[in-house]
């Protein structure tokens, strides 16, 4: 009989649930949890964290996710990859130690680190690499304001890690779908860097293919899943069951979910994610190869199990790509609501009043912006608002202020609470005295190996 | 006629960076064939025109009937900094959906005649 590997998706983002992949341990007959705690936004909340208190940075749901499930993972044999380090791996580590130790459970835990590349990027008199990957815009006009920088580190040092016996991997920034590709190539001997015949880079790319379509967790299993109507078909959400992969040593693949959950494992629930976040889907690009998907072919097999087969791929990239955040001003944001009669134009009263105040008490700003929640936002102008706008039985404004001068966003909300005495009549539900958020834009770019690979540490901690 | 995209197809959005990206899903073969007629990066650009002005970015995808679209500059500078409620595009495939073609009306009871790829055990769309 052929080995196979069964993986379970884990999280797909800081936030999310860990019942579903609970239920892939105890029902789903899986080896491998691989689980991804950072969307692109994420290194910037923990950026937060860690602004507060160096020993954060990592994504805190990691200590109760494991604690949850842990003991069954214990007594399975399950093995639990995870890039839950975020900006700091060795302290997500050292804490999940902590909480191991406390309750007397053993795991060996591996650390991964060298994805930090903000020094190479801020360091130097000039640095005229790192131009913006989209724009081509140079890095000098953000480079002092840089408060991140993280290179994606391909499936190598998980690799490595599994194989000195860690039983819990803790990386930071890794593309995501090196995270369920590292298992394939422990488990099966597949050739990473050295990959060279089509053969041996088809199944990386199979490899990736399942990664993608495991990385976001429920959104493979008919999560999200959008459509007029149709999204009703996906049965019991409330206990949604999160994707395993099936794969066998060629690469190719089953995806299904564990028994007597919900949500729904088809041809159309797994194609919106196999295409979901990629930009170009003939050169999906990794740091262990190149994925074209074009070529890919997902076979519904009824049961909830569809077969993955096909992809091909391509040698990998030359350069690493990096995401960086950096400081871009604050947004401090009001949320209030009028009622009939006349709301929409009371609204708009408002808006107005606001416009003149911040004129002119010379309120910095870069811009105002305008939506109303439940009757125009997700849509902006594409949604056509009704005919008889002041019939309406509440209307609701958000305001939303961008500056550059935390002072301004922090007195933003102190310019509406006398309007609830002196301003139109009825208005209810003001929301946003104190919440200024700093603000940060994202910086994607390109490091050569070189730069970054040699650094890429694994350490060993046990409990 | 005209129809909306919702009529025939399903779609997904998410955020890279600043650009706001599409998966777009026809049901059968005959809809794969209307939206690779119909769906172009111009008029998906126009679609989007009143609201954002980015280039539009498309792939055909035979394979799984499906159109990748791409739209760039399209959340303010990113999900960490756009001032919108919506501020990953998350509800942008729903406003993709809203976009207007042209069928025939054989051709569009094809589209719904003609089973769907993939299995469902109760099909929402048949049984209407």
């Amino acid at each position: 009989m052929t080995k196979t590997v069964r993986i379970g998706s884990g999280l797909g983002f800081y936030g999310d649930a860990w019942e579903p992949v609970a239920a892939s341990i105890e029902r789903g007959g899986v080896q491998y949890i691989a689980s991804d705690h950072l969307a692109e936004l994420t290194l910037a909340i923990l950026q937060k964290d860690r602004q507060r208190d160096p020993a954060l940075g990592y994504a805190r749901d990691l200590l109760p996710m494991v604690l949850r499930l842990w003991p069954s993972m214990r007594e399975r044999g399950v093995r639990f990859i995870c890039n839950a380090g975020g900006l700091n791996p060795g302290g997500a580590a050292q804490a999940l130690r902590v909480a191991l130790a406390t309750k007397g459970w053993k795991a060996r835990i591996a650390v991964v680190t060298g994805d930090d590349v903000l020094p190479a990027m801020t360091s130097g008199a000039d640095a005229p690499a790192f131009a913006h990957l989209f724009s081509g815009a140079p890095l000098a006009s953000v480079r002092d304001r840089l408060v991140f920088a993280n290179a994606y580190l391909g499936a190598r040092p998980i690799v490595d890690a599994l194989a000195q016996g860690a039983d819990i991997v803790i990386t930071g920034r890794v593309a995501d779908a090196a995270l369920f590709l590292a298992p394939l190539v422990h488990e099966f001997g597949w050739h990473l860097e050295d990959a060279a015949t089509p053969a041996e880079l088809n199944r990386l790319a199979q490899g990736l293919a399942v990664g993608h379509l495991l990385e976001c967790s429920g959104q493979g299993s008919g999560g999200n899943f959008g459509s007029l109507g149709t999204w009703m078909a996906v049965p019991d959400l409330a206990h949604l069951g999160y994707p395993i992969a099936e794969v066998s040593d060629d690469g190719t693949a089953v995806i299904t979910k564990a028994p007597g959950t919900g949500g729904r494992v088809n041809f159309d629930t797994l194609r919106q994610q196999l295409l979901y976040e990629v930009h170009d889907p003939h050169a999906y690009l990794t740091p262990d190869a190149v994925l074209d998907m074009s070529t890919l072919r997902l076979t519904d097999l009824g049961d909830d199990r569809v077969r993955v087969e096909g992809a091909t791929g391509r040698r990998r990239p030359e350069r690493l790509k990096i995401v960086a955040g950096f400081h871009d001003g604050y947004k401090a944001e009001v949320t209030w609501g009028f009622s009939w009669p006349d709301a929409w134009s009371k609204a708009q009263a408002a808006v107005g009043i606001v416009k003149t105040m911040l004129a002119e008490r010379r309120v910095p700003h870069d811009e105002l912006f305008v939506e109303y929640p439940g009757l125009s936002s997700a849509h902006g102008a594409l949604a056509p608002l009704p005919a008889a706008l002041d019939d309406l039985n509440e209307v609701w404004v958000r305001l939303a202020l961008r500056t550059r001068e935390k002072s301004a966003a922090d007195g933003f909300g102190r310019l509406f609470p006398w309007m609830g005495l002196s301003g139109p009549a009825y208005t209810c539900g003001f929301h946003g005295l104190h919440n200024t958020a700093e603000l940060l834009g994202i910086w994607p770019t390109l490091i050569d190996r070189g730069q970054v690979e040699p650094h890429t540490q694994i350490q060993i901690i046990e409990t | 006629m005209k129809i909306r995209l919702a009529d025939i197809a399903h779609a997904r959005s998410g955020d890279k960076a600043d650009w706001v990206d599409f998966g777009l899903f026809a049901w059968n073969a005959t809809g794969y064939a209307v939206l690779a007629r119909e769906v172009s990066a111009a008029r998906v650009q126009a679609h989007f025109e009143p609201w954002l002005p980015g280039e539009v970015q498309l792939w055909p995808l035979p394979n799984i009937l499906a159109i990748k679209l791409v739209l760039k500059d399209a959340l303010q500078g990113g999900g960490a900094r756009n001032l919108r409620l919506d501020n990953l595009g998350k509800a942008m495939a729903a406003a993709l959906l809203r976009m207007e073609i042209d069928v025939g009306e054989d051709e569009l009871a094809r589209c719904r005649a003609e089973p769907r790829v993939g299995w469902w055990p109760h099909d929402p769309l048949a049984a209407q």
